[in-house]
């Protein structure tokens, strides 16, 4: 089903309600379907409440490109490139052979300087935190992770449930660094601080050789939104309050 | 975390604190309001949930601002398309015949 890029409000009212599934979002009387048409329901309260207020928001159009955490959602319940929990691992882990922070220039010299010194301290924290070796390369093959690293967080992750992945491999993919993503998801850095870390190359080359403005702040802007949007996902798709929750319905 | 909770009610003459949003949030913190050292990480999962969902409200805002700016004015006739590049269609005055 094909969701044009707009269309207009066509409720007045927003509302959460519990069912056998979960949470549902009510538009006045009608439920709010998936793309793939299943009926939308969310594991966690919070989460529903947050989706709620985007749909809340929305104006004479709905802009359903701002509506990340409903997009989220619709990718948990519609799997639409249906990939299990070892797929979905396995893919988020694999960006770790081309993790951004691990990837080095030797030329310019201020930028080499600069990507030493702003993201040597996160890779030091992700291999403190998870007893690994990662290290980091100016090599075209990018750095050699060791096995043993890969298993570490392949183990790590499978800890969390599918909603959690799917929040997790969406922000990978976004800032293309599972190291700058574990470090969000781990409340280490600010969503900020870990988009400004994604886009360090990105911010030198705008102040050495400037840039449209409006287009900078957009791609800032819009960034900012989808790795906030994922790692609120995250956390309230695997907060204790939801298990608890899961097992009061019980 | 108010703050954006203002601009996020989309409907006028209601206002941010009737909200379901702040309201989950104001009980969130008021249940999380204790001096016993054990429970400060939840604290402070709630501030970084808090200020991850604050940015996700400012950046939306901003970016739906830049888009509207930018990208929401509608689609260009061919002339304006074809004056953008510097040129005239053929029926206007000094385009090719």
């Amino acid at each position: 089903m094909f969701l044009p890029p707009e269309r207009k409000r066509f409720y007045q009212n927003v509302s959460i309600s519990q069912g056998e599934g979960g949470f549902e979002i009510n538009l006045d009387h009608r439920k709010l379907k998936t793309p793939h048409a299943k009926l939308f329901t969310v594991p966690s309260e919070a989460l529903a409440i947050a989706v709620a207020t985007e749909w809340d928001s929305q104006k004479d159009t709905i802009k359903f490109y701002t509506m990340h955490l409903t997009t989220l959602c619709n990718t948990a319940l519609d799997n639409p490139t249906q990939r299990n929990k070892t797929q979905l691992i396995r893919a988020a882990v694999k960006f770790l052979e081309t993790d951004t922070v691990c990837y080095r220039v030797e030329e310019p010299a201020a930028l080499a300087e600069l990507q030493k010194n702003e993201w040597d301290p996160i890779v030091a924290w992700a291999e403190k935190r998870y007893n690994v070796a990662i290290g980091s390369s100016t090599s075209i093959l990018g750095p050699n992770i060791p096995a043993s690293t890969k298993e570490t967080f392949i183990t790590h992750l499978a800890s969390y449930n599918m909603w959690a992945l799917q929040g997790i491999e969406y922000v990978i993919t976004q800032l293309k660094s599972l190291i700058l993503s574990m470090g969000l998801i781990d409340r280490h850095i600010t969503v900020e601080k870990a988009v400004l870390l994604s886009r360090l190359e990105e911010e030198y080359q705008i102040q050495r050789w400037g840039n449209v403005e409006w287009a900078h702040d957009y791609d800032l802007c819009e960034l900012r939104a989808r790795a906030a949007a994922g790692t609120l996902f995250v956390h309230l798709c695997s907060e204790s309050s939801t298990v608890k929750h899961k097992l009061l319905q019980d | 975390a108010a703050a954006p909770l203002r601009h996020a009610s989309g409907r006028a003459g209601r206002t941010y604190r009737d909200t379901a949003a702040y309201q989950h949030i104001v009980a969130a913190f008021r249940a999380h309001r204790v001096t016993s050292e054990k429970l400060c990480r939840a604290q402070q999962e709630l501030h970084f949930q808090a200020a991850t969902y604050l940015c996700l409200l400012r950046s939306v805002r901003e970016h739906t601002a830049l888009h509207q700016e930018y990208h929401g004015k509608g689609e260009r006739s061919p002339e304006e398309v074809a004056g953008l590049v510097g040129f005239r269609l053929p029926q206007q005055p000094g385009g090719k015949g």
